[in-house]
């Protein structure tokens, strides 16, 4: 299979579905709020009664516009709702509104760093805007299905890209990027487990080097990043293996069972839905004006691809480092305070926030923003340490009762007796007895085994319970060592 | 004279002097709605209860003096296709026929502020599809001017109710005439304001960007206070737009110098000539009192019917979807599955017409037949509306027959829906173009069937067109001739 997938590309677009956290829903009044007990966030609108009509929540058009311009699109100045026709009965409308040949944000791209290191753009043929449809509900009565109208008219914008991503691990970074430009932007909370963030994805293969598009499969409502990957690799395994033996992929939409790891056909193009778009004729034309536009330009914040260049370019700090920070939306904030707080410290504080408090967060499922710790207390510690009051290895046992107590780093020094012994006299009779204890390792650094400095040094720090200063005991035992 | 023969304005001017109640009002409609109702059927629903108990409210209030809204105390009657909270809202459908919306439609709530009492839910044709009011799934409405004929649709009920004195005025709804035609072929004055200037929140959509609500009434005032009380914008109605419309006339109005235009393409085939005399009698009558006549030409109007009836039907396919069986409304029994709860919930619970314009539209928004069909008919709205502009650079209003004939036969063209679509070839021009129209009578046929006379104006003209048609009803003589009451089950003599 390697081997012969060597010889193929994957092609794959994708069609992320993004529910916008606006305080109300897209067309009514009614509460946009997850989890509320069923059919209580709905009226006569969102459900459809005869007679009801739709007015677009201008929220929505903002936030979508922002979404266009976070990702270099062309946001049209007038743009349309359509009907989509189609019966089923989690659309009480029997059509979803939504865009169709009109749509709001045109012609973008998304920067994603490619599997070779490089930069790359992915092309964004449109984002557009629509409501979500209600969920059904089969397990709640033994033999009938119920409907949940409460997600109906939820907004959501559809990101649909250009068929230029060539792998699965492409496709995630892609998702990931626009998953941080949403957060970023502050219009959706993007979570997957509850549906807020879901694609539709695209794939076709071909021979490398032919420029022309093999038949295409479509797999929808895919909701994690892992399914995605799994999908797509499924599936251009899936074709491959047809072309070899000769077989024709034949167009069609496919559902992936992310669980069996496999898919299988929901309907072929022969059955294809014709959804009969037309014009809503129940809404106007969306206008926005220069001035709008100039207005959501403005507010837009610094958006992750200028956070990442950023930390890079001016506070030198490595890109793999750079990408984990800018890959959690409270991390970031929280190191941003940080560098504002204090810019000459930010390699200091961007380690300890990859290192201790990310595996202090990791262990106890915490989001930084629910510790004691603040960016003052941090930049608070890292001055105190870097002043040689205290070392860093009693740094760390700081950090992890500021985390739990949100004492001050300085009360928590005298609570614990942690000051650093910076006494000349004191840790030179340390040190001395040190190696005095270890006879053979001195012999070891005679023989020029410069290592075995470090080893002094620990031990040391050993005896004075970490209280040591590493830096001046390392020129006290370079000294007796020297001198013996 | 019985209390129902009134018009609004005389019964309000009564209330003020305290010549009578609007609890007296309300039972004399009621007394002549037992008394006509079995042979005419204008109404699907009557909720003599609660109209009794407004009025009699509006009576409490009016001896203690509390202000009240202009038209308080007056009962009115509504189609069935406004949604009334509380109160069952069939469309005339099997699909609806139990359906009781949790809501008021808009305009149901200035009716319910300004605090008329309302009657009861008139008959139409089944979700206002149709020119008789022949495809109600309930009771066939006759023309109180000969049972024998239709009230027109597909406001029959609504037409027949207030030319027979069992409403004073009423709500109907126009998406190609439904309001005109009905009030051309029974003798009363419809008004089909400027698309947007009634909300539309609550009227059960046939097809969005026609429909609109107005008001239907004996007498031009009538209508022009009804107006006043629905109109205006509506935040609940995206397409609603503001209007600002005051009825108080301080005397009569004139016509000198108003510049009407008479557009040749609605007085030719398939016109019937009395009614096209009647018309112009009309036109003459306008010229007479000092008003200019010229000829305009709308040569777009001869495709509009077609073009009507693909936009309509396609927008008409989409807003019945919703009927699916699943919701509200009839549901098939025992199902087999999904598929089959939606086919026969939708073939059992609509009827013939409202199926064959689901299908027509269906296929006019098919992909490959999008183009030919859909697209071809917004252009032509387009040009006709183009060409109603440049007609109102030359002229203040139009002057046309509202229907090109007089009320037809029962079962006539029951089974011949081309003929009965060509019947709306004088209304649907303005529907297209979203311009106010309004219907008043202008004569009679040898039979005695009344003939309606349509003025159309620019947007938002209501005015002129209620000044221009009152200046007609309050001078041409013709009023003292309006048969209203006329052979009703042969029981009532001529007032």
């Amino acid at each position: 299979m390697s081997i012969l997938s060597s010889q193929y590309e994957t092609v794959i677009g994708l069609e992320v579905h993004a529910e916008l956290s606006t305080k109300t829903k897209i067309f009514c009044g009614c509460k946009n709020e997850f989890g509320l007990p069923q059919n209580t966030a709905c009226c006569p609108v969102c459900t459809g009664m005869p007679g009801a009509l739709p007015v677009l929540n201008r929220s929505v058009v903002e936030y979508a516009a922002k979404m266009g311009l976070a990702t270099h699109c062309s946001v049209a100045s007038a743009s349309q709702m359509a009907r989509k026709n189609y019966f089923y009965p989690d659309l009480p409308k029997a059509y979803q509104i939504s865009q169709f040949d009109h749509p709001i944000c045109r012609d973008g791209y998304v920067e994603i760093l490619g599997e070779d290191g490089e930069k790359k753009k992915i092309r964004l043929r449109q984002i557009h805007i629509e409501e979500d449809a209600g969920k059904l509900v089969h397990d709640a009565h033994p033999t009938d299905t119920l409907a949940d109208y409460n997600r109906c008219g939820v907004p959501l914008i559809e990101i649909v890209s250009q068929p230029d991503l060539r792998s699965s691990e492409e496709a995630r970074r892609f998702l990931e990027q626009i998953r941080l430009t949403l957060l970023y932007l502050g219009i959706s909370d993007c979570k997957m487990q509850e549906g807020s963030l879901r694609c539709d994805v695209n794939v076709s293969v071909r021979k490398k080097g032919s420029d022309r598009l093999g038949t295409r499969c479509e797999m929808k409502n895919i909701n994690s990043f892992s399914a995605a990957v799994h999908a797509i690799d499924y599936e251009a395994n899936r074709q491959i293996e047809l072309i070899e033996a000769g077989e024709e992929i034949h167009q069609e939409t496919r559902r992936f069972d992310d669980q069996k790891g496999i898919s299988t056909v929901l309907r072929t193009k022969e059955e294809a839905e014709d959804y009969r778009y037309f014009p809503e004729p129940d809404l106007l034309t969306i206008a926005i004006s220069a001035d709008d536009l100039a207005q959501w330009q403005a507010s837009l914040p610094e958006l992750p691809g200028e956070k990442f260049d950023r930390y890079i370019h001016q506070l030198g700090i490595s890109s793999a480092d750079a990408r984990q920070i800018t890959e959690s939306l409270s991390r970031v904030e929280f190191f941003d305070r940080c560098v504002m707080l204090s810019p000459e410290n930010a390699k200091q504080a961007a380690n300890w926030i990859l290192g201790d408090i990310a595996k202090y967060l990791n262990e106890t499922h915490q989001e930084i923003t629910q510790t004691k710790l603040t960016p003052e207390s941090l930049i608070e510690l890292i001055e105190i340490i870097r002043s040689g009051k205290i070392s860093g290895t009693s740094g760390k046992t700081v950090l992890s009762e500021i985390l739990t107590s949100g004492k001050s780093p300085e009360r928590i020094i005298q609570e614990k007796g942690l000051s650093q012994i910076s006494d000349t006299a004191l840790l030179q009779s340390i040190a001395q007895k040190v190696v005095e204890a270890n006879p053979s390792s001195v012999e070891d650094y005679r023989k020029g085994k410069g290592s075995v400095l470090g080893f002094f040094v620990g031990q040391c720090m050993k005896e004075t319970k970490g209280q040591g200063n590493p830096a001046l005991l390392k020129e006290i035992l370079s000294e007796i060592l020297s001198g013996m | 004279m019985e209390l129902f023969e009134h018009s609004a304005s005389e019964l309000l001017e009564m209330l003020r002097a305290g010549t009578c109640s609007s609890e007296e009002i309300t039972r004399s409609i009621f007394r002549r709605i037992s008394e006509l109702e079995p042979s005419l059927n204008a109404y699907i629903s009557l909720s003599e209860e609660s109209a009794l108990e407004t009025a009699r409210q509006v009576d409490r209030n009016r001896a203690i003096q509390i202000d009240e809204s202009p038209l308080a105390g007056i009962p009115i009657a509504i189609k069935d296709n406004i949604c009334t909270k509380g109160i069952k809202t069939t469309c005339a459908s099997r699909m609806l026929q139990n359906f009781i919306p949790p809501y008021h439609a808009t305009v149901m709530e200035r009716i319910t502020n300004a605090e008329l009492p309302v009657i009861g839910k008139l008959n139409m044709d089944e979700f206002a599809m149709g020119s008789s009011t022949e495809t109600s799934f309930f009771a066939q409405t006759r023309n109180p001017h000969d049972l024998n004929r239709v009230p027109g649709g597909s406001s029959g009920g609504a037409a027949a109710a207030i030319a027979s004195g069992e409403a004073i005025f009423a709500l109907g709804s126009d998406t190609g005439g439904s309001i005109r035609q009905p009030a051309a072929y029974c003798g009363i004055v419809g008004l089909k304001p400027t698309y947007g200037t009634v909300s539309r929140y609550g009227l059960i959509a046939f097809a969005s960007s026609l429909d609109q609500i107005g008001p239907m009434a004996r007498t031009v005032s009538d209508c022009a206070l009804l107006y006043q009380l629905i109109c205006g914008k509506d935040p609940r109605d995206a397409t609603s737009l503001s209007s600002n419309f005051h009825w108080n006339l301080p005397s009569l109005p004139s016509v000198k110098n108003l510049r009407i235009g008479i557009p040749s393409q609605f007085f030719g085939d398939g016109v019937e000539k009395e009614v096209c005399a009647a018309v112009l009698r009309g036109a003459e009558y306008y010229q007479s009192q000092g008003a200019e006549l010229t000829e305009v030409s709308l040569p777009s109007v001869h495709h509009a019917l077609s073009a009507y009836y693909i936009i309509s039907s396609a927008e008409a396919s989409s807003n019945l979807s919703r009927y699916d069986g699943v919701k509200y409304g009839y549901r098939a029994d025992n199902p087999a599955d999904l598929q089959d709860l939606y086919c026969r919930s939708r073939s059992e619970g609509f009827g013939q017409e409202v199926q064959r314009r689901i299908i027509l539209g269906t296929f006019a928004l098919s992909s490959g037949y999008y183009e030919a069909y859909y697209r071809r008919a917004q252009a032509l709205r387009r040009k006709l509306r183009q060409e109603f502009d440049e007609a109102f650079q030359r002229c203040d209003m139009l002057l046309t027959p509202t229907a090109p004939d007089v009320a037809f036969p029962l079962g006539e063209r029951r089974n011949d829906p081309l003929k009965m679509y060509a019947g709306d070839i004088c209304t649907i021009p303005a529907s297209m173009a979203g311009l106010p129209a309004l219907s008043i009578p202008c004569g009679y046929s040898t039979e005695g069937l009344p003939i309606g006379m349509q003025l159309i104006g620019p947007t938002f003209s209501e005015r002129l067109l209620l000044e221009t048609a009152y200046f007609y009803e309050q001078t041409s003589g013709l009023k003292e001739i309006r048969p209203v009451f006329r052979s009703c089950g042969g029981k009532e003599g001529t007032k």
